[in-house]
Parts: structure tokens; C-alpha cells; sequence
């Protein structure tokens, strides 16, 4: 397990060096530097060489990519260009918003998906699993920004319920929590209905293995069967599956961050977008990428846990 | 090295060949399902209204009308105006066919790519194999709109690199269900026994390896038509999308998002077509791949 | 139809363990119903091996899939009954069934590689399977988990029951799957194709502590195989299924050495080496298995039978005794001298 441990955190960081040079070779090897970019078509030559030399860019590529290398590894992403905080400073005060609304989001998703897939998968053609069969295509299907912008719409302007904008005030955890909901309900439909369908469709498949007839014919509880025989092996996918696509989760935190004038990750990528930021921008997407190699890193590893067959693979 | 996880939808593939029902069957079968056929209706729809989009728009969708702003929903215009008077039917007509051209460039862009890099995997040597895997996987890693954002810091936003960015991010996932498939056909018997009588490449490739892959490969393609009229919507809702005035459904939904509190309509008119299309694309999606091959159907 | 029920003889029927009756199932397919099973009678007197033989879709998997009632969904009961010590099991209140399966019917799968969870191990496995033992605590099952597992043969068991199903080779895991079947100490032990999936070396090994361990434990067993020698090696009594039906039924050796169906002939012709010896496949007999969705009029067998005549084609034939014991389907089966 130990080793197994090991190897996760090797390939994680492989993923990490790989990304890099991608976003590397994206920013620095692609003609129209960042400096020109960050500095739009109105700036003097003059204003641009200073920024190019401040952001290193006068030096070889070589020289640059190891720069590169090594200011990441030291936790230094480079300065805003505006406001002149070290972006590391303002990604790791950004990180924490996007990670509970992440939390959130998925949490509610996996409380009441997995539950609702398998009892799917029990009551296999029911009207409630044909039900849960045509509502979760539709919750993949509807953007998380249209549920968001809806959500907001019926909740806050409509019935005034909840909260529209904001993450709530700073120090009150309850008005924190409060501000939450609706994003984290608009963050998680679609993944309701995704690990609903998963769930369905891996318990199905399990329940009609060997094993479980095996079960059957000691006449073992239904119940015993379902959450110690089956559930378990038909979750290993999905945690698997939760891991790498994290990515689609944070994606969608961008899109409900902005509705929702939420701080966060997302909401400094698109405010950096727009402000031609380019540390900011590359300081936000590299941590994106750090996150989702620890994701991955965890979902492995907690399906090792469950999965003694992974252990012994290796 | 190689994967690092197991990929839902590379996992997926499989040597086809099943038979396939063809022609106006496939819309008979389609039809049996209910679902299916709520699918087919949306899509049709839209693919009409986008192509028709001129003809059917009421009024010019990027014309401005000072005097009717914020107008509710009347005979004259049936979903209202927004904040600069414009007809807002006329507005997600002209959506639709942005929704439309950009959802078949970038699908057709990112498969072409994904099978041309894909079959280089699955058929070149080994470390090209590796290598290719590599790219893939580091591109998974980023979250797509990351990505798009980072790229359209860069280069600004234009239509060109919206459809770019979109086909780089769906691609790795096309050229991983056509490595696997390849690998798997690749070693197949009667590609050994083939080799082994002197076929070269191209003709393995191309007499046995692209008829395999063609069919699972354009129901994932097909499936991911509802995904990529999001992002595009989503980039646009941004305001990062295709550039104005150009009435992009995300457009609308971000700038009636602004006036929420005076005029609901206009969320309502750029979320509705939204949401339908990739309802009916999604259904129509499923539809298809229950009748060409249920064994995709596992995955998610 | 089948007026004279094919006993294995009177006096063992009134103290059988199991006994099948006029089982008749179909399952639903879209193809029309499929008549798996028809006017199946079969019995397993007290402390003895009664082998089944047949091809692959013969029915020996519904049949012992419904001596459980662990059949799919789509099965359909057409009619008789499945009598467990006078009971019918296909008419059991789920409760009732409960307490019957893995305590006094339990069953020894085909393929030991799946028929283990995989993420649980075997001494977690083996203590599920006594949960109803309230009074036993987790360590005494866990002990008698280990004892019954040395006694089919593992070394070391107390501190294997913490491995895993992967952690063993198939024959070990077979043997674990015997261990936890006898758990329960049951009347009868269904065995499907236990050795199917092993080399032969382990198939001897397997086949003999089955025989072992039904001396020692008196109990019943219902072997499932499609390989002659198993049978007459293991078996007291045998009974041939051929799609669907029971052709022919006796001991083992009534059967094989004077078979009076001609399917029986055909199997044991084919492989002359067949007492000595122990096959892996069912010999090749001409022509294919008939539809079982569209049955064809008379004798199921009439297709592929070397002595098939008109009558044949016409009425289908009844069960008749040979001698006391043995039975046969087949029109040109000698009925028993009356006396």
C-alpha cells in the first residue's frame, strides 16, 4: 500500500511537471508575448520592455522554463500587474471559497446520487427508477450558469428565500453557510443525476455477478447483499470517476462563482481574463492543475483502500 | 508510465461491427422510445431554425429600438425585448444557428484530430504511443474552461479560437476511444493474418481499422454535441465567447443577467433554448446509442 | 402426459431429500417463451450422490437454479414443485427460503474465480454466512470458520481468513467455497460443476473430498456435470437432461452399463475410454440441439436420434421403467417384466 502510495504521488507529480510545460509552451513559445498581452496595443515599447524584463521574458527560453520551474516550486506564481500582491497570496485566499463550494456541491450530489442509483438499481423498472432515469439525463444535460441563473430567479428574486450574490460576511459562519445553498445546489444537479446513472448502471452490473448469486444462495439479507456485497464494488468506478472529473466540477464553479459574485478561483480567472492579467490567470489555472492531481491522487487511493485486488496489483 | 485512471469513455471502446440497423429504421427505433423521440423533435427544431434563421426572424436581432425596452412578452414580441429594445425571439432564433455552427465545427474539428492522433497512438510505435498518452492526459487535467480562459488571455476571443479551444479540449477524449479500439483491432486475428500476407499500413487502417472505430467514435461525437453548445454558451455568458454583437444564447443570458430585477424575461429567452437543445440533443444522443451499440451504454 | 412418475425406486422416493416434481419452467424472451425445463422428475434420497448430466443448455442450470429458487426474473414456473424434506421451495415465504439456503441447502459454484466477493475477505465472508447464529460470537465464528476450512485442506486457516478471494489459486478457492457451504451443515449440497474450471490434478483432489466429506457428514449431494467419468466416479445415481427433459435415470451403473436411451448410448459410445478415464467435453453427437421456443412434435431426441422411426416423429415417449429403479423416455425403451 505503501509503495502503491508512493508511485500515486510520483505520477501526480508527473502531471504536475507535464501541465506546466504545457501552459509553458502555451504562454511563452506561441508568438504575442505576455507582456504585449497584459499591456494591450496602447503601451510604449518603453513600457513593455520594462515589463518583459520584470517578468523575465529578455532571457533565453531554457533559462526561462527552468525560472519557471523553480519560482512554482517555491510557491512563487509572480506579482499581479496591477495591484502588485503576489499571486500566490491572492490564489491562496481565493482557494478556500472554491474548495467548500466544491465540497458542498459534490457533497449534496453524492448524499443523494449514489442513494438514489442504487435504489434504482434494486428496484430495477419501477416508475421511480424510470423517473430518475429521465431526470438525471435532464440535470447532466442543463447547464450548471442556466440552473444557477434560474436558482437565483425563483429563490432570490422571485420568493426572496435565499441569497443572490456574495459568499456571505466575512467571520459569520451561518451567513456563510446560508450563502452557500444555492450555488451548491446549482454546482451539484448535474452531478445528482451523473452519479445517480453511474451508480444504476455499475450496481446492475455487479448485482448480477457470480458473487452475489453466491451470497443469494446462503441466503444472506438482502440488505447485507446490497451494501457489503454490492454497493461497495459498484461505487469503486465512481470514486474513481469523482477523481478525474473534477475538472468538470470546477469548471462549473467558474461559471457559478460568477453568477453569484462568489470569490474564488474561478471568479479571479474570469476577472483576469478580462483584466488581462496574465500571472493572475497562470497563477489560478496552475493551482486548478495542482488540484486536480491531488483529486486523482485520492480517488486511487481511497479505491485501493476499498479494493484489495488494486492492492495487489502492484 | 500510462494512464493514471481508468477512462470512462476510452474504456468504452470496443470492436464493433454489430449490426447496425440503417436508414429510416433507425428513425422508426428512435421513435418507439419516447424519449428518443422528444429528442429528435428538439433537434430538428433547432437544426431548422438555425438554417432558417433569416427567414424566420421576426425583426433584425442585433437591431436596436430605444423606445421598447424591456418590453414583456406581447403579439408583437413574443418573448420581449432586452435593455437595447431588441426582439428577443429574433435574438435566440439567430442563437441558434451560432449554438449550431459552432456545436458541428468543433465536433467535426476535434474528431478529425482525435482520429487522426488517436490512430497515430494506437498504430505508431511505442513511445509516440506514450508520448500522445501523456499530452492527453496533461490536457484532461486542466479544466476545460481553464484552459479556454487561459488561451483566450492570450489571443483575445474570436469565433476561430472559441471553436479552437472547445476542439483541443474534447479531443483527447475522441483520440483515447480511437487508440484503444485501434490497439484492440490492431492485434486482432485478421489483422495478423492480413499482416502476415503483406498488407501495408494503410491499407490496415483504412480496410479495417477506421470502419471499426467510425461508429462508436460518432455516437461519443454526436453525444458530446449538447456538451460543446454549453461551453460555447458558457464562454459567451462569460463574456468571453464569441464576440458581440452576435446573439450567442450565453450572450443573452448575460446581459438580461445584469437586469434580472427589472426584466426576467430576457434570462428566461436566452436559458429556455439553452436548455432544450441540449435536452434534445442528449436525448436523441442516448436514443442513438441504445440502437447502435447498448454496450456503451455502461459508462455513465 | 407422463402418467408413471420416473422414480429412482418407491421406497427412496418416501425418504427423499429433494425431490423434483413435473417441473416445468419457460423463460420470457423475445424470441417467444423458451420451454427450459418440461415434466422434470428427479429425486435425491438421504445420504446419497445423485449426478446430473447434460449439455450446455440442457436445463441443469435452471434445474438447480430452481431447487433454490434463484432463478432470473424472467422465469417463468409452468408447473410441478420442488419438494426440500416435503416442503416446496418454490412456494416458500421468503423467510422461510432464507433459512433454507446456506443452511440446509447450500451450493459449491462452477467458476471459483467469481463466485467469491472480491473485496471482502473469506473469513468476513464465512462470518456473513453464520450471521443468523445470534449467539456466536464474531471470534467462535471465526473459529469455526478456520475449522472447517482445515478440514477441506487449507493450511494455516486461521490466519488465511484474512486474505482474500484473489489471495488463493482456483483449486484453494474451491475448496473454500466447499468449506463455506458446509457452514451450515446442510441436508443437501448442490454442486455445480465444481471442477469445471480447474486442471485435472485439482479436479481429482476436489472430486475426492467431496466423496470424503459426504461420508463424514451424511449428508446429500446433487453434482451437476457434463463429464461422464465425474459421475461415475462420485455418483450412486444418474440422470440424463436433454433439453429440458430427463431421458433417461437409474444408478450409475444401471445407466451405464445398460443405457436404454439412445442419447445415453451416443454419450457413452463416443468415448469408449470413458470408465477409466476422464473426459473434458462431451463427445460430438450429429445434428443440433432442437429450438426449445418451437418445440418439434414427438420425441424431443427423434432429430439426432441413429434409431429414430415413424412413431418417433408422431408421440412423444413416455417415461417407462426398465428395471426397478432405472427409467427411460424412449418408445423402444423394454418396460420392466410385470410380475
Amino acid at each position: 500500500m505503501l509503495i502503491y502510495a508512493l508511485q500515486r504521488i510520483g505520477l501526480a507529480m508527473l502531471i504536475c511537471v507535464v501541465a506546466m510545460t504545457v501552459l509553458f509552451s502555451i504562454a511563452y513559445v506561441i508568438p504575442g508575448d505576455p507582456a504585449s498581452i497584459t499591456l494591450g496595443p496602447r503601451a510604449t515599447p518603453e513600457m513593455r520592455e520594462a515589463l518583459r524584463e520584470r517578468m523575465g521574458l529578455d532571457q533565453p527560453l531554457p533559462i526561462q522554463l527552468v525560472n519557471f520551474f523553480g519560482n512554482v516550486l517555491t510557491g512563487d506564481l509572480g506579482v499581479d500587474v496591477w495591484s502588485k500582491r503576489p499571486v500566490t497570496t491572492i490564489v491562496f485566499d481565493a482557494l478556500p471559497y472554491t474548495l467548500a463550494l466544491a465540497a458542498a456541491g459534490l457533497g449534496w450530489a453524492i448524499l443523494l446520487g449514489i442513494p438514489l442509483g442504487c435504489y434504482s438499481a434494486i428496484r430495477r423498472n419501477t416508475l421511480i427508477d424510470k423517473l430518475t432515469g429521465v431526470i438525471s439525463v435532464g440535470a447532466i444535460s442543463v447547464p450548471s450558469f442556466v440552473v444557477a441563473i434560474y436558482g437565483i430567479l425563483i429563490f432570490a428574486v422571485g420568493l426572496r428565500w435565499l441569497p443572490a450574490l456574495g459568499a456571505g460576511a466575512e467571520g459569520d459562519l451561518l451567513d456563510q453557510l446560508w450563502h452557500l445553498i444555492l450555488p451548491a445546489f446549482a454546482i451539484g444537479l448535474g452531478w445528482v443525476g451523473y452519479l445517480a446513472r453511474l451508480v444504476r448502471a455499475s450496481m446492475l452490473e455487479v448485482m448480477s455477478e457470480n458473487h452475489v448469486r453466491t451470497a443469494r444462495a446462503f441466503g444472506l439479507p438482502e440488505r447485507m447483499i446490497v451494501f457489503r456485497y454490492a454497493l461497495r464494488i459498484a461505487v469503486l468506478p465512481t470514486v474513481t470517476l469523482l477523481g478525474i472529473a473534477y475538472g468538470g466540477l470546477l469548471s462549473n464553479a467558474v461559471f457559478v462563482e460568477f453568477v453569484f459574485n462568489r470569490p474564488g478561483i474561478g471568479q479571479l480567472a474570469v476577472a483576469a481574463v478580462n483584466t488581462r492579467n496574465y500571472p493572475v490567470m497562470m497563477g489560478a489555472t496552475l493551482t486548478t492543475v495542482f488540484l486536480f492531481a491531488i483529486c486523482t491522487m485520492i480517488a486511487d487511493l481511497i479505491v485501493a483502500l476499498l479494493d484489495p485486488r488494486v492492492r495487489a496489483s502492484l | 508510465m500510462s494512464v493514471p485512471a481508468s477512462d470512462p469513455i476510452a474504456s468504452a471502446a470496443l470492436p464493433a461491427g454489430t449490426a447496425a440497423p440503417r436508414g429510416a429504421g433507425v428513425f422508426r427505433q428512435i421513435a418507439r422510445d419516447p424519449m428518443g423521440l422528444l429528442g429528435l423533435t428538439l433537434a430538428t427544431l433547432l437544426v431548422v431554425t438555425g438554417l432558417f434563421a433569416d427567414w424566420l426572424a421576426p425583426y433584425d436581432p442585433i437591431g436596436i429600438d430605444v423606445r421598447n425596452r424591456f418590453a414583456d412578452p406581447s403579439w408583437a414580441h413574443p418573448l420581449g425585448t432586452d435593455n437595447l429594445g431588441r426582439d428577443l425571439l429574433s435574438r435566440v432564433i439567430a442563437g441558434s444557428q451560432i449554438a449550431l455552427i459552432v456545436a458541428f465545427c468543433t465536433t467535426f474539428l476535434a474528431m478529425i484530430g482525435g482520429l487522426v492522433l488517436g490512430l497515430i497512438a494506437g498504430y505508431g510505435p511505442r513511445w509516440l504511443d506514450n508520448t500522445l498518452l501523456l499530452l492527453f492526459d496533461s490536457i484532461y487535467s486542466f479544466p476545460y474552461i481553464m484552459l479556454a480562459l487561459a488561451v483566450i488571455t492570450l489571443f483575445g476571443s474570436s469565433f476561430f479560437i472559441v471553436i479552437l479551444v472547445i476542439a483541443v479540449t474534447t479531443l483527447p477524449a475522441y483520440a483515447r476511444l480511437v487508440r484503444t479500439s485501434t490497439l484492440g483491432i490492431k492485434n486482432s486475428e485478421f489483422v495478423l493474418a492480413e499482416r502476415s500476407l503483406g498488407a501495408r499500413a494503410p491499407r490496415i487502417l483504412f480496410r479495417h481499422i477506421m470502419p471499426n472505430i467510425l461508429g462508436p467514435l460518432l455516437i461519443i461525437v454526436s453525444m458530446d454535441i449538447p456538451v460543446v453548445i454549453t461551453v460555447e454558451a458558457g464562454l459567451s455568458f462569460l463574456g468571453l465567447g464569441v464576440p458581440p454583437p452576435a446573439p450567442s444564447w450565453g450572450r443573452i443570458l448575460n446581459e438580461g443577467y445584469s437586469f434580472i430585477r427589472q426584466s426576467y424575461w430576457i434570462v428566461i429567452a436566452g436559458g429556455l433554448p439553452l436548455i432544450l437543445a441540449t435536452l434534445g440533443f442528449t436525448f436523441l444522443g442516448e436514443s442513438l446509442r441504445d440502437i447502435f451499440d447498448p454496450k456503451l451504454r455502461k459508462r455513465g | 402426459m407422463a402418467a408413471v412418475h420416473p422414480v429412482i425406486a418407491p421406497e427412496a422416493r418416501a425418504d427423499a431429500v429433494l425431490d423434483v416434481r413435473d417441473l416445468s419452467i419457460d423463460f420470457a424472451t423475445p424470441r417467444g417463451p423458451v420451454h427450459a425445463l418440461r415434466e422434470v422428475n428427479l429425486t435425491v434420497p438421504r445420504g446419497s450422490v445423485v449426478g446430473v448430466v447434460g449439455e450446455s443448455g440442457s436445463g441443469k442450470t435452471t434445474l438447480i437454479s430452481a431447487a433454490m429458487r434463484l432463478l432470473p426474473d424472467n422465469a417463468e414456473l409452468r408447473g410441478g414443485a420442488v419438494l426440500f424434506e416435503g416442503e416446496d421451495v418454490l412456494r416458500m415465504s421468503p423467510q422461510a427460503l432464507r433459512n433454507l439456503r446456506g443452511q440446509r441447502i447450500s451450493m459449491v459454484f462452477q467458476d471459483p474465480m467469481t463466485a467469491l466477493n472480491p473485496v471482502l475477505s473469506i473469513g468476513q465472508q464465512m462470518v456473513d454466512i453464520q450471521y443468523r447464529d445470534r449467539g456466536l460470537g464474531r471470534a467462535a465464528k471465526k473459529r469455526k470458520a478456520a475449522e472447517l476450512l482445515r478440514r477441506v485442506g487449507i493450511p494455516d486457516p486461521m490466519q488465511r481468513l484474512g486474505n482474500y478471494p484473489h489471495e488463493f489459486s482456483g483449486g484453494m478457492r474451491q475448496r473454500i467455497a466447499i468449506a463455506m457451504a458446509l457452514l451450515g451443515n446442510p441436508e443437501l449440497l448442490i454442486a455445480d460443476e465444481p471442477t469445471t474450471a480447474l486442471d485435472v490434478t485439482m479436479e481429482a483432489q476436489i472430486i475426492h473430498l467431496l466423496r470424503e466429506l459426504q461420508q463424514d457428514y451424511q449428508s446429500s449431494i446433487l453434482f451437476i456435470s457434463h463429464n461422464l467419468g465425474l459421475i461415475a466416479e462420485l455418483c450412486d445415481y444418474v440422470v440424463i437432461l436433454y433439453a429440458g427433459t430427463v431421458v433417461e435415470q437409474g444408478t450409475v451403473r444401471d445407466v451405464f452399463h445398460r443405457p436404454q436411451h439412445p442419447y445415453t448410448e451416443a454419450l457413452l459410445v463416443c468415448d469408449p475410454a470413458l470408465l477409466q478415464d476422464v473426459t473434458r467435453e462431451l463427445p460430438t453427437i450429429p445434428g443440433d440441439v432442437p429450438d426449445l421456443v418451437n418445440l418439434p412434435r414427438g420425441c424431443i431426441f427423434a432429430e439426432r436420434c441413429p434409431r429414430v422411426f415413424e412413431r418417433c416423429r408422431a408421440e412423444d415417449p413416455a417415461t417407462r421403467w426398465v428395471s426397478a429403479g432405472h427409467a427411460a423416455r424412449c418408445h423402444l425403451a423394454s418396460p420392466l417384466e410385470r410380475s
